[in-house]
């Protein structure tokens, strides 16, 4: 495998219909028209005047200015954000250093055993882990007297370390050594090198793991129902509790905000990003 | 896993740096292994003790040896006269299980890699625009996605109104609380767990090579399975692993999709950490499930060392 | 990466913000989710100058996990009728002797020696309901006090029938159409009741705890439920009808309590107090539509569930069965039974 030059745009032209798969483009807008379907529904019963999330009557902001006013739907909405966030830097960096460890040195012993400990929250179900976490937790408390919020972010950024690995560790496998050789045989010490070629090389690979990361954090459900201390509810476990006595088209529009704040965020840090290269 | 060294001279400059890589090794590793190993890997070892142990009245242990636990997964032991016989229940769910786990493993990996594939060849400019249409979705809560889903797949839901007004379907397609909508489920829940790794190798893939599988083959589907799919082989190793494990352990979506008329592996150990009272049992279940996990990672392992020996 | 450690900084200057907001005067509430009301919540604040934290579970016995792992921060938890007895003895709940509080005069004497706490020294009533069934009367117009219908259901019923997915409601419910005791650990019994619910499990739909939305949706025709719940149907789909099977039906109670070593004592015991109030009482009936057990908290309460079938019961119904917790080796049974049922 050698790493590609950038290709000239005459031969990229002649390239790109050799490159294009028939089906695949028509897969791609199916895939994204499914994973869309749910969403639209969920953005449409946002806006409905009933108290039902099932049967349209008639165009309503209500549900918004409930939400808004939900002490308890705005409190969890927020820890879920805090917490997803420290979680995925927290577990991206550590990922992050781990790949490089596991791929950019030579094979060595044990390494089998480490990327069986790194991806062994993924191996168990997540009640296991939730009890057993719990148990141990109680007993740190018990012995060092600190409590907070810490406890619950560690918990998630330990499951979202294997998450936010793999595509990292993909994206690394699939780069050569090439240019960081060539770079080491410029003079450059192992940090620039790594700044400045590796880094930004791996830069799709760490969206994607951190990306993967916070996506699994948002939706953890077990774990935070149990390790979970006083005023640290997250949104999914509003929800749990709520389905059972009746959800309503709050947490419609709660989670309306949240794709819209999502949505803003990420063209936000696009346009930066363009006006940081131009 | 490193690339051999390519000429005499680097191989020298490495051997002389082995000491320095490997304490950058342990520097770079310590962080991730230092939490996993106190946050998850301590836990399982207390899990291991529970599975040996007596269940306590109303939840949690007794401190009384027992293997109970591991016979009760395939047998049951007669009241009067401590016979064991055999009993298929929770095997029976395990393979349910399995089975969906594997065929959603393979509809992601169908749906997911020409996604993949479609977004990698995309000029680099449009490509973090597809990633973030693949990703946005997951923003919102699973929980809430499910619900969704269920509004779409229900008798008269979305699809099977569509359907039925353009005249292929003239009575409803009961698909929702079956296998089927859990199976529908489990793609669209763990999708990007596919996509993102998948993109991730594809978007490196060094199409000199593609050009160089038409000049000797000229066909499309031999590149694909000879030339794209080996390259991509990483990428799709870590996509089927993120999607089948959490698969297996699914809780929420069988809960909603399934009706929550079959137990599934998940269910069926959180059941045991509550109304059931039996942490033991529960334990040992799950215990015995990261077992059959370990074990289909290794097969696939030495399945692929074998090849790439074949190869070389 | 200096947009990495900047974000991190900002996440852990968070985190220890919020940790640090441990003053003086809070109180900790963990209650079933969507289950307290916040106006009254507001109002407790605002009179005892209390910060107040509201948490949610969805089962007694996640709450239970968890609590008894220790040190959850908690001081307010609000279990049902046999988890407070299973608390008591595990020794989890502070005994604050609600019975020489100040307003304990209005709690309703049918609730006061109640058998999981005889005299109410560690908790008081929070809200109680039963568990039954509720059907479309429009779906099938036949008499609709019998268990049979979710057990031998008529032609229009079968396939359209939503069951709790709770191991003791279905299996209780079973025992009860054979007219067997409950936490029965009889053996030719169970297997009569495991073979029962096998043969109605092709008639079930679905077996989930949502059952507003598989009522309101039209997924099912009838749904076993509890009374609050089959409540807040009816104001959607009118033509469900509550009912009071001949057969018998599970009665409950939640109820507050205060968590062993609870850090904020004093708050939680004047909340304690504060809950026996009968306008408070009501406030909570009128959110989560069940009975509170506080007498002179009915002028209080919203007009319509003065009058309502679910909260109102007839003359004729059987008394409501609240079930004390069964041992061991009978919720080993139990557990068998639904594993088979669910296989």
């Amino acid at each position: 495998m050698t790493e590609g030059s950038p290709a000239p745009v005459l031969r990229a032209f002649r390239r790109r219909d050799l490159r294009a798969m028939p089906g695949f483009k028509a897969m791609a807008w199916l895939c994204i028209i499914a994973l869309y379907m749910p969403l639209a529904v969920l953005i449409i019963f946002s806006f409905n005047d009933n108290r039902s999330v099932v049967r349209w009557t008639e165009f309503s902001l209500d549900w918004y200015a409930k939400a808004l006013a939900n002490d308890g739907i705005r409190n969890a909405a927020l820890v879920s954000v805090k917490i997803a966030l420290f979680a995925t830097v927290i577990s991206t960096v550590v990922a992050t250093m781990a790949a490089l460890a596991t791929t950019r040195t030579r094979g060595f012993r044990g390494q089998g055993l480490v990327y069986g400990i790194i991806n062994q929250p993924l191996m168990i179900p997540e009640i296991v882990t939730a009890i057993a976490t719990l148990s141990l937790f109680a007993l740190i408390k018990r012995l060092t007297g600190v409590t907070g919020v810490g406890y619950l972010m560690m918990a998630h950024a330990a499951f979202c370390i294997p998450f936010a690995y793999m595509p990292i560790r993909a994206r690394l496998e699939t780069m050569t050594l090439t240019m960081e050789q060539a770079a080491a045989d410029l003079y450059a010490t192992p940090l620039k090198a790594f700044a400045l070629i590796t880094l930004p090389l791996l830069g799709p690979g760490i969206v994607s793991g951190a990306m993967l990361a916070f996506v699994v954090s948002l939706d953890d459900v077990i774990i935070t129902l149990l390790v979970a201390g006083p005023g640290e509810t997250t949104l999914p476990i509003y929800i749990l509790g709520a389905i059972r006595r009746g959800i309503t088209p709050e947490i419609n529009a709660v989670s309306t905000i949240l794709v819209a704040v999502s949505v803003l965020l990420v063209v936000l840090l696009f346009f930066v990003q363009r006006r940081m290269q131009r | 896993m490193s690339a051999p060294p390519q000429n005499p001279a680097l191989a020298a400059a490495i051997a002389s740096t082995t000491r320095r890589e490997r304490t950058t090794r342990a520097a770079l590793l310590a962080p991730a292994l230092l939490i996993i190993l106190t946050i998850s890997v301590l836990p399982l070892g207390i899990t291991l003790v529970y599975s040996f142990l007596t269940p306590g009245t109303y939840g949690g242990v007794t401190w009384e040896f027992s293997v109970n636990s591991y016979l009760q997964f395939l047998f049951d032991r007669d009241i009067f006269d401590d016979t064991l016989s055999f009993n298929p229940a929770y095997l029976s769910i395990y393979l349910r299980s399995i089975g969906l786990a594997l065929g959603a493993t393979l509809g992601a990996l169908i749906l997911g890699f020409p996604t993949a594939y479609f977004i990698a060849t995309k000029p680099r400019e449009q490509r973090n625009i597809w990633l973030f249409l693949v990703t946005l979705p997951f923003w919102t809560n699973l929980l809430i996605r499910t619900y969704a889903m269920l509004l779409i797949i229900r008798d008269e839901g979305i699809i099977n109104t569509v359907l039925m007004q353009i005249g292929l379907l003239n009575a409803p397609l009961t698909i929702l609380y079956t296998d089927t909508a859990v199976f529908i489920g489990l793609i669209y829940s763990y999708l990007p767990f596919m996509v993102l790794p998948l993109y991730a190798s594809l978007e490196k893939l060094d199409f000199n090579l593609v050009e160089a599988g038409y000049d000797l083959y000229a066909n499309r589907l031999r590149v694909l399975f000879h030339v794209i799919v080996p390259l991509a082989k990483p990428g799709i190793v870590a996509g089927c692993v993120l999607v089948f494990i959490p698969g297996l352990g699914a809780y929420i979506t069988p809960e909603l999709l399934g009706g929550g008329k079959k137990l599934m592996i998940g269910n069926m150990i959180a059941m045991q950490f509550g109304a059931s009272r039996n942490w033991p049992f529960g334990s040992a279940a799950a215990l015995i499930l990261m077992t059959l996990v370990i074990l289909v990672l290794l097969v696939y392992a030495r399945a692929a060392r074998r090849k790439e020996a074949v190869h070389d | 990466m200096k947009a990495l450690i900047r974000l991190f900084g900002a996440a852990s200057v968070l985190a220890f913000a919020s940790s640090a907001a441990m003053a003086e005067g809070e109180l900790n509430i963990y209650n079933w989710g969507n289950y307290t009301n916040l106006d009254m919540i507001k109002k407790f604040e605002e009179k005892h100058d209390v910060k107040v934290n509201l948490d949610g579970y969805d089962s007694n016995e996640a709450m239970l996990a968890k609590v008894k792992a220790g040190d959850t921060g908690y001081d307010i938890v609000v279990p049902g009728d046999y988890m407070i007895k299973v608390m008591i003895g595990e020794g989890l709940l502070e005994e604050v002797k609600p019975n020489e509080m100040e307003n304990f005069k209005n709690v309703d004497s049918q609730w006061v020696d109640v058998w999981w706490d005889p005299g109410r020294n560690y908790s008081i009533p929070y809200q109680w309901g039963t568990t039954s069934f509720t059907v479309d009367t429009t779906v099938y117009d036949g008499d609709i006090n019998t268990l049979a219908l979710m057990f031998d259901p008529p032609e229009v019923l079968k396939g359209r029938i939503n069951m709790l997915n709770d191991m003791n409601d279905v299996i209780n419910a079973g025992l009860r159409y054979l007219g067997y005791g409950r936490c029965n650990g009889n053996q030719d019994e169970l297997r009569e009741v495991l073979d029962l619910l096998m043969a109605a499990k092709p008639h079930w739909r679905t077996m989930d705890y949502a059952t507003i939305e598989k009522l309101t949706s039209g997924d099912v025709d009838l749904s076993q439920t509890w009374n609050g719940a089959a409540m807040r149907a009816r104001a959607q789909r009118e033509t469900l009808q509550y009912a009071y099977p001949k057969e018998g039906f599970t009665g409950w109670m939640d109820n507050v309590a205060v968590l062993k070593g609870a850090p904020n004592l004093e708050n939680a015991k004047l909340f304690i107090n504060f809950m026996m109030d009968p306008e408070n009482a009501a406030m909570t009936s009128n959110f989560a539509r069940y009975a509170n057990g506080i007498k002179g908290s009915e002028e209080f309460m919203d007009e319509e569930m003065l009058s309502a079938r679910e909260i109102v019961m007839p003359e004729d119904a059987p008394e409501p069965d609240f079930v004390t917790p069964c041992p061991q080796e009978v919720v080993d049974l139990y557990n068998k039974i639904w594993t088979r049922l669910k296989q």
